[in-house]
């Protein structure tokens, strides 16, 4: 159930992020949900892209600084409320987020966050066990 | 093994030799260069003055500025027919200085270019690629005429082309590499990206030299190369590479001495300082006719070592050079070379020792900024685990410094990698 996001190093400088978007796109590599995490210095750029290991190898190639992080794609249902529920359970469950970000498209009637753990193995168990819907890295790739 | 017997002569008959070829290098320049009788003059000193070699600090010292001022060949000692070859520094502001030999100095040049290979280790049978700049220049042909001299098969690659010379190290089987630190660093990085491992070459030796570099970036260069890396050092107005070199003991650059005389001077005063004290290296030739120095001073910052070494040679050491009084940076009043930074950098084990110096003055105090550049490897997806990473590589400048800095992780690769001498200084203060 583990989704592979893209996680990049960049320099907080004017036009790193275009630059690197453009490079993505000439590849035809295509980002499903992005956010960035910036202090004065620098950010890193967290990227759900349609193909994760090529999206990997070519930004390796070119030089960034890049890793594959664990995540996992949570369902959360679309209606006022919803993401505090899950984030609720979450929570009452000791589960530790370290961060999260929404994801533009919905999967059928629920709306989608990108969630960080520190132990994402033993967070898909509990969330589960909860009945919070999580989706694969495939259903995450092909929306 | 040594080349030349010289370099293990008895100590009182190399320092009788040392006297002889002063005096007669200081009564060459008296009979044959006006600008150094004048200066002689100047001083009330007449060649019958310098009776030991105490007496050395007596003459008047050369610099940079005097090599400008004749330029381009006031302070050569022959004429244009005795001369078979020049060399040029390049002149970053206005003129370059230009150097002369003739063809004994050539010879010569050779000799102890021979003698630096020897003392690294390399023999006849070494395959040596030179990938030194060839032309103005003194490294790329100093080098090669040594390594033609020792008997050993020479690839004049000269610098540049890396994939080039990854090629031709692996073909032709090369087995000693000199080139300078940082692009021998710079090589090894490609090796890396193309994978190739030091492995698939058969390089033993590398002959390193030209700028300053630190004991830490040495053991990176023989990780990654799988080589010795012997510190070799030379300049142009002296000879060119082969004034003086590391032996394998890898603890002080043995200068040849029976043709440079080594003093290490308070770089402020001009005074000689006590043997084993940190300062300024200055050098006189006392076997060279083209172009003799008298007292040059290199700006070279540096350790005088006469103890005896346990390869057996005699002649005095100079330790790894540590910095240039010009690559000095004062910062609110403390000396700072680029290479403890780089030693610093080193020490912490996985960062890469690729950093540039940014100097600025705010509200009439010195900031140093040092940009460095994330390691790939390093690179943790984790706000909070690289602002720890940078506050570690702020605090090991810091304790290497004793002053404040502020540290800026920058992308891989973003600093500009050197073919020849490294650029790490930026300096925007503007003094006034
Ligand atoms: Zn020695």
């Amino acid at each position: 159930m583990k989704v592979k996001q893209l996680s990049i190093f960049l320099e907080n400088k004017s036009g790193r992020l275009a630059a690197l978007s453009r490079a993505l796109a000439e590849q035809n590599i295509n980002i499903r949900a992005l956010s960035l995490a910036d202090t004065a210095d620098f950010g890193i750029l967290r990227l759900i892209v349609d193909d994760p290991e090529k999206g990997y190898a070519f930004l390796k190639k070119e030089g960034f600084a890049v890793r594959l992080t664990d995540v996992l794609a949570v369902r959360v249902p679309d209606r006022p409320g919803g993401l505090a529920e899950v984030l609720n359970a979450i929570h009452q469950r000791g589960l530790n987020v370290e961060y999260m970000y929404a994801f533009v498209e919905k999967a059928g009637d629920d709306a989608l966050v990108i969630v960080r753990m520190d132990d994402p193995d033993n967070a898909i168990g509990i969330l589960q066990e909860m009945g919070v819907g999580l989706l694969t890295g495939d259903e995450v790739y092909a929306l | 093994m040594v080349w030349n017997e010289i370099e293990k002569m008895d100590r009182e008959q190399l320092n009788e030799l040392q006297i002889a070829r002063l005096q007669e290098t200081v009564k060459w320049v008296w009979d044959k260069v006006p600008a150094y009788r004048q200066r002689m003059e100047g001083e009330g000193i007449r060649p019958e003055d310098i009776r030991s070699l105490d007496d050395l600090a007596l003459l008047p010292m050369t610099t940079k500025d005097d090599l400008r001022d004749n330029y381009p060949f006031g302070l050569f000692a022959v004429g244009p027919e005795e001369i078979v070859r020049v060399h040029a520094s390049s002149g970053t502001t206005g003129k370059p200085t230009v150097v002369g030999y003739t063809q004994e100095d050539i010879q010569n040049w050779a000799e102890v270019m021979a003698r630096t290979l020897v003392c690294g280790g390399a023999t006849k049978n070494d395959v040596v690629q030179i990938a030194y700049g060839y032309g103005l220049f003194t490294g790329g042909l100093g080098v090669h005429y040594g390594a033609e001299r020792l008997g050993a098969t020479v690839i004049p690659t000269s610098a540049g082309h890396t994939r080039r010379q990854i090629m031709l190290m692996q073909d032709l089987k090369t087995t000693v590499l000199a080139c300078t630190p940082s692009y021998a660093l710079y090589l090894a990085e490609t090796m890396g990206e193309l994978g190739i491992s030091s492995q698939d070459l058969s390089l033993r030796l590398g002959f390193l030299g030209a700028e300053p570099w630190s004991d830490a970036m040495r053991k990176q260069i023989e990780a990654a190369l799988g080589i010795d890396a012997i510190d070799i050092y030379g300049l142009s107005e002296i000879m060119g590479p082969g004034v003086a070199s590391e032996c394998l003991a890898k603890d002080g650059l043995h200068v040849f001495e029976d043709h440079f005389i080594a003093e290490v001077v308070d770089p402020a005063t001009g005074k000689p300082v006590e043997d084993g004290a940190q300062g300024e290296l200055v050098f006189t030739t006392i076997n060279k006719k083209g172009l003799p120095m008298i007292r040059y001073r290199t700006r070279d910052i540096t350790i005088l070592n006469r103890q005896p070494c346990s390869c057996g040679r005699t002649h005095a050491r100079i330790k790894k050079v540590l910095g240039r009084t010009d690559d000095m940076l004062i910062i609110r009043g403390v000396n700072i070379f680029p290479s403890q930074i780089e030693e610093a950098l080193l020490a912490m084990g996985h960062i890469e020792p690729h950093y540039v110096l940014v100097v600025d003055r705010e509200r009439g105090l010195d900031e140093l900024e040092v940009w460095v550049e994330l390691n790939r490897e390093a690179f943790i997806d984790e706000v909070r685990r690289i602002e720890e990473l940078e506050r570690q590589i702020k605090r090991g400048i810091e304790e290497t410094l004793g002053i404040g800095v502020q540290v800026r992780l920058v992308e891989p690769k973003t600093i500009a990698r050197s073919e020849g001498k490294a650029k790490r200084i930026i300096d925007r203060r503007e003094i006034k």
